[in-house]
This record gives C-alpha cells, structure tokens and sequence, in this order.
C-alpha cells in the first residue's frame, strides 16, 4: 500500500514538471508516433514487393508488429534505465536512494518514470485492430485478459534484461555500450524467428528472449497452433526473467561503495 | 584555418581516450547488419531481385550504409542544443573562430575517428561473415568516397539546423529525435528509396535525405551507374549550398534573440 501511495505521487510530480514544457511535450509525442509508423512503413514497403516471409503474411507481420509495441511502451513507460550507470553510479546519486526505506530498484524506476511511453500501446492497439480487421480473427471474451497477460509478461521480460544490464555497473565500469545494443537486438523479436539461423532462433528464445515479447504471444492471437507451446511459456519466461533480474540487483546493491570519497 | 584543423585533430584524441565505447559499437553494427541479412534473404525468397538489386547487392547496400552512418552520424544537435540551455554559447560566441565552423570540424574529427577504427574494421568483419560484393572498380570508390563525404556535409548542416532550433524552442529533444528517425527512414539508411512506391518516391526527391544515405550506397553497389553518378554527386552538391541558406538565416536571428536560460 505504501509503495502504491509513492508511485501515485510520482505520477502526480512527474505530470507537473511534463506540463512546464508542453509544446516539447507534444512534439516528443509526435516523434515516437513517427518511430512507430517508421517500422510499418519499412513492413508496408518490403511487402509491396513480395507476397510472404517465410509463409508469414504481411497482415500477420503487421499483427505481430502491432502487438510488439504494448509491451514495449509499457517497458518504455516504467523502465527507462538506459543511463542508469551514469546518472545513478558514475554520478554517485545512488548514495541518495540507498538511504531511503523503499526498495532502491522502485524509486530508480520512479524516478525515470517517462509515462509518454504508454502512447505508443495506443498506437500498438490501432495497428493490431487494423490487422485483425484485415485477417478477419475472432476474439473470445478470455482473449482479452491473455493479452493483458501477455503485454505484462512481456514487458517483465524486457526489464529483466534491461535491470540486468544496469546491474552490471555495480560491478563494472562501462557497460553503458551494451544498451543501445540491446535496443537493437530487441527489435528482430518482432519478426517471425523462423527467418533467422537457428543460432540467432535459440538466442532471442532463452539467452535474451525478446521473441517473447513479438512474434511468441502474437502468435496465439494469430492462431498459429505449432507456436502455442511458447505463447504460454510467456508469463513464465517474464516472471523467470524479471526475477532473476531483481536478485542480480540486490546482490549488486550489497556491493555498491559509492562514487568518489 | 590552423585553427579548425587543430579542432579536428583535437576532437580526434579525444575519441581515442574514450575507444572501449567504439569496440563495442562495431559489434553493435555487424550484428544489426547480420539481422538485416537474414530479414532480406527471407524477402527475397526465391526471388533473383527486386528493383534491380539481387540479394547480394542489397547485403552490401546495407552493409554499406551503416558503416557510412558511421562516418556522417554525429551528436552535434545534441552538443549545440546542451550548450544553449547551460549558456555556454555565449562565451562560444566572444571566441575567434566561428561557433558553427568549429562545431562542423569537431564532428569531422569525430567522423574520422569512426571511419579509421569503426566502419573499416567493421566492415573487415561483416565482410567475412556475409556474402558481399565488393567493387573492384576504382573509379566506383572515388565516386563513393566523394558522395561520402557530401553525406557528411548534408547530415551535418541538417544537424545544425535542428541544434540552433534550440535558440527558439528551448527544449527540443523532441524535434532532434524526430529528426533522427526521419533520416533513418527517408535517407534510404533502411530501406533503398528505390523501394518505395513511385509517389513517395517523387516527394521524396523534394527533400534533401536521400542525399545522405541512399547515394553514396547505391554508389558503392553500383546500383546506380555511369552518368547518374555524376548526376547524383551533384544533386548532393546542390543541397550542400542550398542548405547554407536556413543555416546562415537561423544563426542571424539566433544571435539577436540570445535569451541564456538560467546562465
């Protein structure tokens, strides 16, 4: 309850310092929409030109496409730890959040809040709702409550990786370099994994399995039946990885020293 | 000029200093490329090619345009917008040497830096790993390291535009992204423009971002050939100087409306 009274009144600060710049405010928002409709428009251009992806529908990459951004901007929204070394460890703000008595890795995230983010589900629920017209799917009434599922999961899967690599600055210096890598690696999860060598296949399924967060949930929608084993290990591998993420954390805090003197 | 050339050379050491960061870049770039590789051969299927590149050339065409990004991309909207909102413009602005020039030339050296220890090795690597074709025509290489060096121009003043917006708008970060998402998707950095559908196409042509990215790799895989690269080296010519226009304009009028936040 305490921790649910703190995140309200971040969310309540963090909308009065958003609505001082409003008119940036906007043009972010117009901006992410554009690096959104990037994406499809790449989709939409390759497909003028062929007819399937390794029997993959245009429709259907669309679908996967779409579902891809919920979890992305609920990631996006809750954790942007991208500069966490430099801001928290190099700067030595850590110090700051060590001496409250809430858990350091929340007020980290409520700290980073950037609830812009979440525009981009909008967006994602759109270009899923174009798609599922197109493809003509139905839906159940429980459909619903696994995509919500499903979204979550795959945002846990996100930020398991995304805290595990902040983790690692406790220990080391620069890992900084590996993030934007990580943002790359997480965009081929959109695309049907059968089209990449089995090495690459196995990687985005356990090692940094960002086809959790794609094409592994959006199948179960898109009634893909030879994919369902691994549509319903999502929650399992966002809770796995999430957790996991957590524990490198505390460990990693108990070692932290403090930057400088 | 002494002086800008030191500003180059300086820029240069200072990217040495910091190289851990730029190893790990290259493997950032050859594994973006080893993605595209296999989204493209999927695309293509069984298909020879599609608007006149086969699937080699369009390996290459991307290979060749991220180490170009390389080379062209740099920070200064960033640097630029950062040293507007702390003030620090303006002991910039009291200093002997153009502020704009200096910047350009910092972003050169740093382009140099990339080019020598990132894009080279990094194209060693990725041209290892893939199938590429590379030309062995050295005329195809002189056009395609003057078009190159246009992309770095062109890249370069759009950056400037977007980093003296700043004197305006105050807080751009939202502008600058934009700007960056625009130039992956229409300079042809992901897509050949080739590719799109004739209507864009011809809107496409009005801007200059073709000049940065989809020239100069279509130079290389020789996609584009004989008197089209002359045609295409001096459209990018053409918006290098067009381009000055809104660049001396903005500066004019920053330089009288210089409002420090908070210096």
């Amino acid at each position: 309850m305490f921790y649910f009274s703190m995140f309200i009144q971040y969310v309540g600060q963090y909308m009065k310092t958003r609505l001082e710049y409003r008119a940036d405010m906007v043009v972010e928002l117009l901006s992410d929409m554009l690096f959104q409709i990037t994406n499809l428009v790449f989709i939409l251009v390759v497909f003028g030109h062929t007819q399937f992806l390794s029997g993959w529908t245009r429709d259907e990459i669309i679908f996967i496409y779409g579902f891809f951004l919920v979890p992305y901007a609920i990631f996006g929204a809750f954790f942007n730890i991208w500069d966490f070394n430099e801001r928290y460890i190099v700067k030595g703000e850590m110090d700051r959040i060590l001496t409250r008595p809430i858990h350091s890795l929340f007020q980290v995230i409520l700290e980073r809040m950037d609830l812009e983010s979440l525009f981009g589900a909008v967006t994602g629920i759109f270009i899923m709702g174009y798609a599922s017209i197109q493809l003509g799917l139905s839906f159940q009434w429980y459909d619903l409550l696994l995509f919500i599922v499903f979204a979550i999961s795959g945002a846990l899967v996100y930020a398991g990786i995304f805290v595990s690599l902040a983790s690692i600055g406790f220990w080391s210096d620069s890992p900084t370099s590996l993030m934007p890598m990580m943002y790359n690696i997480g965009n081929y999860g959109r695309y049907p994994v059968d089209i990449y060598n089995s090495v690459i296949r196995f990687v985005l399924t356990w090692i940094l399995p960002f086809a959790f967060v794609g094409v592994y949930p959006a199948a179960f929608f898109l009634e893909k039946e030879e994919w369902y084993v691994y549509s319903f290990l999502t929650p399992v591998m966002g809770l796995v990885f999430f957790i996991i993420s957590v524990i490198l954390w505390n460990s990693g805090v108990k070692k932290y020293r403090g930057a400088g003197n | 000029m002494d002086k800008y050339i030191e500003m180059i050379r300086i820029r240069f050491l200072m990217m040495l200093a910091y190289r851990t960061n730029y190893y790990s870049g290259i493997l950032i770039y050859s594994i973006n490329i080893g993605a595209y590789y296999f989204l493209w051969t999927a695309i293509y299927g069984g298909k020879e090619s599609i608007e006149g590149l086969s699937v080699v050339q369009m390996t290459s065409y991307i290979a060749v345009s991220w180490m170009a990004r390389a080379f062209y991309f740099n920070n200064i909207d960033r640097e630029i917008a950062l040293e507007i909102k702390e003030g620090k413009v303006a002991v910039e602005l009291i200093r002997p040497y153009n502020y704009l020039g200096m910047k350009t030339m910092q972003a050169f050296g740093e382009g140099v830096f990339r080019l020598v220890f990132f894009s080279l090795p990094g194209m060693v690597i990725v041209g290892l790993v893939f199938p590429m074709e590379f030309s062995t025509n050295g005329a195809t290489w002189l056009f395609f390291a003057c078009s190159l060096v246009f992309s770095f121009i062109i890249n370069t003043q759009i950056n400037l535009i977007t980093g003296l917006l700043t004197f305006f708008l105050f807080n751009n970060d939202g502008l600058m992204r934009a700007k960056r998402v625009i130039i992956d998707l229409f300079s042809g950095l992901l897509l050949p423009i080739s590719f799109y559908p004739l209507w864009a196409q011809n809107i496409m042509q009005y801007f200059p971002f073709q000049a940065i990215s989809y020239i100069p790799s279509m130079i290389f895989t020789e996609g584009i050939e004989g008197n089209e690269v002359f045609q295409a080296i001096l459209l990018q010519g053409m918006w290098a100087i067009i381009l000055l226009i809104p660049i001396q304009m903005l500066w004019i009028s920053a330089k009288k409306r210089m409002i420090i936040q908070g210096g």
